[in-house]
């Protein structure tokens, strides 16, 4: 069965009290994504990366609907999903500057990352067919599990994606595919990259959509549970589209927005709404978290460099 | 038996041994059976483990590799092998990558089946063999059929190996018989004699007396058989013919001592010059016994062209018998 369902920030108006492990779980991946800025300016890591600083709270609001056997495929911005899910903040960093207790032993980076039913890729839209395989396979052995999927509102425009709503749909495959719909696609606003709705192309694979504005990740739970529910048990594919916003560059320093189109970006930042709304939890965990992180990027860079015996 | 019968059995022995593989592609289902006739039957008696796919190659591939990421072994079939062009990403950036780029082995059993070749009259964008596109990617194997390698042992073998692998099939060499009891036709002999390695030998007489070697793979095997038939009888120069299955990752060491024995080294190959394999395998072994050698390895290869649809058109082309002849006879006459 084919629907569109739709929830907006209006229902934002006041933010849902959130429970202190989401809290923390949040501000850990934003405090994780300004450290690795902050370790790029002072030139302290390799190559590239990709922060998702404004849309922690989807990859949380997620890990509630998910178990350890569902499959996640995440992308190039990937650190709050892998965080979400494994919350293993030393990991990811010793991953990121090639440490000793790399996640991938250094191998991978930042963008390419497997760890017990988590992957993440760098190419655009790959990951679809291969989230609609696993969720197949997923099916036929453990009927009840799903494939989670990750991806942008740019990733709409390679074909893989359409590929994989077509054989997904067709075939009945429990896949989830989580749209991080977030304005922008590199430097290019969505208004430039995509023609029609995201809604509209789910629709034309006969393919189940929800979107939401809303940041309040309460909300979106109990929106999403019996969504979910109805993949796992009919192995119906579902789009889940939140309209999102990101607060930092695509990588690093290299955001051409207007300072005019940053404040309306920031005025939707959960951290500054939490902060306002609850400033006594927040203020605690927020510490916490930030120390943590502080202490976890400290003794990452001290350990010895990651070894790869492949080579 | 007709080598479209060999490996069509070699799928029902695999499927039957393996309850858990699966086969992706287009037009596969019974009682079409793929449009070679490859899948033959296999819908029939596997139904839920045959999907027949939209025309989504690159799609397909990656269903296929998702399967076996998670431990379930999965078969896809390119209609035409021009058709893996759709699908590059997939195996390059992702299936083949995937073994190694997370910092650990990582078992994928996915073979990629792709029909191969001209000589149908199939034209440019049906015809050709792109092989030497795919040589090189790390954790990637290439292999093709032969009439001297039983299917079922070849493909049980490569997904037992459970990295990703293409196996690239001849379309002529579909209709044509496989080699069986020691004897490839009434004049020439085969057999296996490099341990370790699948690599066939093809001979007449004394293998460790002839003249000349020529490398190639499964598809140009019939072409070869007939050059070196017109080479024996026309001009008395004896060839040997080495095949190996896996044409990539390709180790030339155990064929060292062959090769020296010898006057002069061929590799025959279908597709077009420039970055080919057989300039992999002739640089392997210029690389090692250079100094030995009589003169450099020969390559043969098609003209660089694309492939024309017209057979008088496609036939001034594509290498022929007496491609392989004309090259050979010419470097023992000047």
């Amino acid at each position: 069965m084919m629907s569109t369902l739709t929830t907006d920030s209006v229902a934002d108006a006041g933010l849902s009290p959130l429970a202190d492990d989401d809290l923390r779980l949040m501000l850990m991946i934003r405090h994780f994504e300004r450290k690795l800025l902050s370790l790029f300016e002072l030139g302290e890591l390799n190559g590239t990366t990709h922060t998702s600083l404004g849309q922690e709270y989807i990859p949380v609001a997620m890990s509630a609907l998910l178990d350890m056997r569902d499959f996640v495929f995440s992308n190039h911005r990937g650190h709050g999903h892998y965080l979400a899910r494994h919350r293993d903040p030393c990991g990811l960093l010793a991953e990121i500057m090639g440490r000793d207790g790399a996640v991938c032993n250094g191998v991978g980076g930042s963008q390419h990352i497997f760890r017990d039913r988590y992957l993440s890729t760098g190419v655009q839209g790959e990951s679809l067919p291969v989230a609609t395989g696993v969720a197949l396979a997923l099916k036929r052995s453990e009927h009840g599990q799903l494939a989670c999927a990750y991806i942008g509102d740019g990733t709409w425009g390679e074909g893989s994606v359409y590929e994989a709503l077509n054989m997904a749909e067709l075939w009945g495959a429990p896949l989830a595919i989580v749209v991080e719909n977030n304005g922008i696609a590199q430097t290019t606003p969505t208004t430039k990259e995509l023609a029609g709705t995201i809604a509209g192309r789910a629709k034309a694979f006969g393919v189940s959509h929800y979107r939401t504005e809303s940041t309040d990740i309460n909300r979106i739970r109990v929106d999403l549970a019996p969504l979910l529910d109805r993949v796992r048990s009919r192995g119906e594919p579902l789009v889940i589209e939140f309209a999102t916003y990101r607060l930092g560059p695509h990588s690093k320093g290299d955001d051409s927005r207007s300072p005019e189109q940053m404040r309306r970006v920031a005025e939707h930042d959960w951290y500054t709404r939490y902060a306002a709304e609850y400033p006594a939890q927040f203020a605690a965990h927020d510490g916490e978290m930030r120390a943590l992180i502080d202490e976890t990027a400290t003794e990452v860079a001290a350990r010895p460099d990651s070894t790869w015996d492949n080579l | 038996m007709r080598v479209a019968e060999n490996l069509n059995a070699a799928l029902h022995a695999v499927f039957e041994s393996n309850q858990d593989l699966h086969l992706l592609g287009e037009d596969v289902l019974d009682p079409y059976g793929g449009a070679f006739k490859i899948t033959k039957g296999l819908s029939d008696r596997f139904p839920d483990r045959i999907l027949t796919t939209p025309i989504s190659e690159s799609g397909l591939v990656g269903v296929a590799a998702g399967m076996a990421i998670v431990g379930t072994p999965a078969i896809a079939e390119i209609m035409f092998s021009d058709f893996t062009a759709l699908a590059f990403d997939q195996l390059v950036n992702f299936a083949s990558k995937s073994v190694t780029m997370y910092g650990r082995h990582l078992a994928l059993p996915l073979l990629v089946r792709c029909p191969t070749g001209a000589g149908r009259g199939y034209g440019p964008t049906h015809s050709q063999s792109l092989q030497k596109h795919f040589i090189g990617a790390p954790g990637l194997s290439l292999y093709e059929i032969s009439p001297c390698h039983d299917n079922a042992e070849l493909i049980s073998g490569i997904l037992s190996r459970a990295t990703p692998a293409m196996l690239f099939e001849d379309k002529i060499l579909y209709t044509q018989q496989m080699f069986a009891d020691g004897r490839a036709d009434d004049l020439f002999s085969y057999d296996f004699p490099f341990p370790g390695t699948d690599i066939a030998r093809v001979f007449f007489d004394d293998p460790d007396a002839t003249d000349c070697v020529i490398i190639a793979p499964g598809g140009m095997v019939y072409r070869t058989l007939k050059a070196m038939r017109d080479l024996l009888l026309e001009h008395e120069i004896s060839c040997t013919l080495l095949v190996p299955a896996r044409l990539y990752p390709f180790n030339a060491e155990p064929l060292l001592p062959a090769l020296r024995q010898t006057t002069a080294i061929f590799v025959a190959e279908e597709s077009t010059a420039g970055g080919t394999w057989g300039s992999e395998v002739a640089q392997q072994v210029h690389s090692r016994i250079w100094k030995e050698l009589k003169q450099p390895v020969t390559l043969i290869h098609s003209a660089d062209s694309i492939i024309p649809t017209a057979a008088h058109l496609e036939r001034r082309v594509i290498v022929r018998d007496s491609t392989i002849s004309q090259a050979v006879a010419g470097s023992f006459h000047g």
